[in-house]
């Protein structure tokens, strides 16, 4: 539990909430929207360890009291869970099912992506979306990306996804149009693989 | 100097208008709208001070995608002077203190209602669509549950059939707005009423499609470079709209036409109904058989005007 003492100590969010909002979600629309591009989110932000700047403003901008959110071990050990409180006021879940948002610090930490909630046959928006922190964006096996919003295709190098991972989305994108949203995340920089992108390795 | 004197839109309303709690919202949508092409998005949401003909649902849209630094265009019909299209223009530059433009190549974010623009969009541009009927399959079947059942399974054989009927009763397909596109191979989609001359621009468009319906609360989109297909049969391929005349006033051969009448002897002219290529092509020089005379090009204008408030 936070206390009044925690929140005192706990890392600022926005400087100008509504601009720096306006701002990420763009950045996010335009990951999503252009799938396997390394959009960078221009915020200036003091993320609470272990956040990448980007998933910290991914959390101020699209987090509230209605989003339920998952942290993996090393996210949920430190001041996060305390931040998410105060600055979106949103409910930490421990199970990955339930979670809207999932905030993933660590890949090697990452859960099977059939843990988490795929939406329903009439309801695929009721699914979660995981933003993944990696060490790099770029250096990682060449993977062939294909699907909406992609011209054609396009090569994307994740760098430190854990074994299997290509085979789990596999099964991720056969359930189109259920299955889970991702978001990668380095530093301030995002790529976005919304569940419709076929990736080949 | 005060903070209030350096903002730039009037300081009674929050940026855009809407709430932080409402774009929140509707950003979420949005997110989940692009990440499942045409699948229609419940969101939440509080009234617009507007009545529903006005778009409040591209409004809603716009008002949660706009920043500072944007520039607006809005078209109405095709047209950027129409008493609607002036009215959201002017409700953006007071909420927001954007940027307006009428060319479509300076707009960032384009609001439309009934067209697509002529001129080809790219990347990073956004086209916000008013949508008064979300639901491509509401004439055909009026409860909710069912259609979302059949968009749930892909149970879209209603819509082949109303269409080959039309083939039987007419001989080809007879509808020529809001004809239903399929998105992505899986959903099945109302391009909002466009006139299906516009379908094919939806296909493979570098620009990103946000669709808002205020009424029914419900957002879908179009991510770049995606698959849309106007629904059709093997023997009766879907055909746009062709006209044997060119623009009166500029010439043009390929953009979608309005027919204005001239008189109350059966006099007429088609013109663009996309005022700005229309008017962009007679500053390049280009002449239609009535371009180089005033009067028209101001009859033209009244015209529309009165066509788009009809
Ligand atoms: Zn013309």
């Amino acid at each position: 539990m936070s206390t009044s003492h925690d929140a005192a100590l706990l890392k600022p969010g926005f400087t100008d909430a509504v601009f720096e909002a306006q701002a990420g979600f763009r950045a996010l629309l335009d990951a999503l929207a252009y799938a396997g591009r390394i959009t960078t989110l221009e915020v200036s932000l003091d993320p609470p360890a272990p956040l990448d700047p980007a998933t910290a403003a991914i959390a101020l901008t699209l987090f509230d009291f209605d989003t339920k959110v998952w942290l993996d071990a090393p996210a949920a050990a430190g001041p996060v869970p305390a931040w998410i409180r105060f600055h979106c006021g949103s409910p930490i879940v421990s199970e990955t099912h339930d979670a809207q948002f999932a905030l993933v610090a660590d890949a090697r930490h990452l859960p099977g992506l059939g843990d988490f909630d795929i939406g329903e046959d009439r309801h695929p928006d009721r699914s979660s979306t995981l933003v993944i922190q990696v060490p790099a964006l770029t250096g990682g096996s060449a993977t062939r990306w294909t699907g909406p919003g992609i011209n054609g295709s396009i090569e994307v190098a994740i760098a430190a996804l854990p074994e299997g991972f290509w085979a789990q989305w596999d099964d991720n994108h056969a359930l189109y149009p259920q299955g889970v949203d991702v978001l990668f995340v380095c530093g301030r920089q995002v790529i976005g693989l919304p569940r419709g992108v076929k990736v080949e390795v | 100097m005060s903070a209030l004197e350096e903002v730039r839109w009037d300081a009674a309303y929050n940026f855009a208008y809407l709430d932080e709690q409402t774009k929140r919202m509707i950003r979420r949508a949005l997110l989940k709208a692009i990440a499942v092409p045409g699948y229609q998005v419940p969101f939440g949401g509080r009234e617009m001070p507007l009545a529903y003909g006005w778009g409040t649902g591209g409004i809603q849209v716009t008002a949660s995608v706009i920043g500072p630094d944007d520039t607006l265009k809005v078209i109405d019909q095709g047209a950027d002077d129409t008493t609607n299209a002036v009215s959201i223009r002017r409700f953006f530059s007071r909420v927001a203190g954007v940027d307006t433009t009428e060319a479509t190549e300076e707009a960032d974010i384009i609001q439309t209602r009934h067209r697509i623009p002529e001129a080809p969009l790219r990347e990073g541009q956004v086209l916000v669509y008013q949508v008064p009927q979300p639901e491509p399959l509401r004439q055909l079947e009026p409860r909710e549950t069912e259609t979302r059942k059949m968009h749930g399974y892909a149970e879209y054989g209603l819509m082949h059939v109303r269409l080959y009927e039309d083939i039987a009763r007419y001989g080809h397909i007879a509808t020529t707005y809001s004809y239903p596109v399929m998105v992505n191979g899986r959903y099945l989609m109302s391009p909002s009423p466009i006139p299906k001359f516009d379908n094919p621009k939806m296909q493979d468009n570098p620009a990103i499609q946000l669709f808002g319906a205020g009424r029914e609360k419900r957002i879908y989109a179009i991510p770049p470079y995606a698959s849309v297909k106007s629904l059709d049969f093997d023997d009766h391929p879907f055909e746009v709209q062709t006209w044997d005349e060119a623009c009166a006033l500029c010439g043009a051969q390929n953009s979608y036409l309005d027919e204005v009448v001239l008189d109350d002897r059966g006099g007429k002219m088609f013109v663009c109904s996309d005022t700005h290529f229309c008017a962009d092509r007679r500053a390049e020089g280009h002449r239609g058989e009535l371009g180089g005379d005033p009067a028209a090009l101001a009859f033209a204008r009244t015209a529309e005007e009165e066509g788009a408030d009809r």
